[in-house]
């Protein structure tokens, strides 16, 4: 199997990727939706994106974390989320450039 | 929350497939940042073009994509495939939680619907979807809109990247935060509207706890599952 093309490949995790999608949907279906789990699954989006961002930020070093603050910051007070991309890019560019 | 929500029916219309490509703009630079990066780097394994929007297309989950390339092979073993399965399961693990998440607000929608929906479910739509279900929405054209929009945005990103991709540098202009900056982006809102933190600082403490101690990627699931679990059991009072 050493030459599979890249296309073999790609459906194997085109296989896996819409299993997970379609998974979590499916199982829940058959789940009773008691009060605990309706709270449960309410906190899932702040969590799963919470879980994402901190440590990604402090894994990618200084510049990471500088600058996910200041996009952070920027969509707190702003409520615009093209304004803190552009935050972002620019002051990880002016960090790089500095030598960060 | 309502525990019961109003048995209208759950319909797709025009208006909010338009509301849902709306709603998908402010991801657009994102989007196109971060799909052109997962170009470049499919370019730099030796893809063709065609193979390189097909994974884009097909697979639609760009950190998964840019890790499982980093495990690319001209001699594919069983091993070599297993590890690849194997990490873009980790890393997508929280799809099953966010697919689980959509059941109380559209489980009763139409499957021949929701199941092509859930193909092209990535982060930004379903963030979208669920705030806009959770406040009490049923149109699903919205949340095709945005997933149809922004799936065709990912795959289109692609060929700039390719193309371009011998000749920028994307860490010299920041590109390579695409992904942090739009989750950091879906983060602050949802944080803003909740009425309980503790779930989050539980979530966040777990998952920073777990990056340090456990390799890979698994504190995104640690932290999500100890966040929801948290709610579940302890959310009840207050």
């Amino acid at each position: 199997m050493s030459d599979l093309p890249n296309i073999a490949v790609i459906c194997l995790m085109l296989l896996v990727t819409y299993g997970l999608r379609a998974g979590g949907f499916w199982l829940m279906g058959r789940v009773a939706l008691t009060p605990p789990v309706r709270r449960g699954l309410e906190a899932i989006p702040g969590s799963i994106l919470i879980a994402t961002v901190l440590p990604t930020a402090l894994r990618a070093g200084p510049v990471g974390w500088i600058v996910v603050s200041a996009a952070a910051l920027t969509m707190w007070t702003t409520g615009r989320e093209f304004l803190a991309l552009i935050v972002g890019f620019a002051l990880a560019a002016g960090l790089r450039a500095i030598g960060l | 929350m309502p525990h019961h929500p109003p048995p209208a029916p759950l319909i797709v219309t025009r208006t909010g497939l338009a509301h849902g490509v709306r709603l998908s703009l402010p991801f657009v630079p994102g989007f196109l940042v971060f799909g052109a990066a997962v170009g470049t780097s499919a370019g730099q394994k030796g893809f063709s073009l065609l193979e390189t929007m097909l994974m884009n297309g097909l697979v639609y989950a760009g950190a998964s994509q840019l890790m499982a390339l980093q495990l690319w092979t001209d001699h594919w073993t069983l091993t070599a495939l297993l590890a690849v399965a194997g990490v873009v399961a980790a890393v997508n693990l929280r799809f099953v939680l966010m697919g689980a998440s959509l059941q109380p607000l559209i489980g009763k929608a139409p499957k021949r619907i929701v199941y092509p929906s859930l193909f092209a479910m990535a982060d930004a739509n379903w963030i979208l979807a669920l705030r806009y279900h959770t406040e009490g929405g049923r149109d699903l054209g919205v949340l095709v809109g945005c997933s149809v929009f922004l799936w065709c945005l990912w795959v289109l990103a692609a060929i700039p990247g390719y193309l371009a991709g011998a000749f920028i540098d994307a860490k010299t202009w920041g590109l390579d935060f695409a992904m942090l900056l739009t989750f950091t982006s879906m983060t602050v809102p949802v944080v803003r509207r909740a009425r309980k933190l503790a779930p989050f600082a539980i979530a966040a403490g777990v998952a920073l706890l777990a990056s340090w101690l456990v390799p890979g990627y698994w504190f995104i699931i640690m932290g999500a599952a100890a966040g929801a679990g948290y709610a579940a059991i302890f959310g009840g009072d207050s």
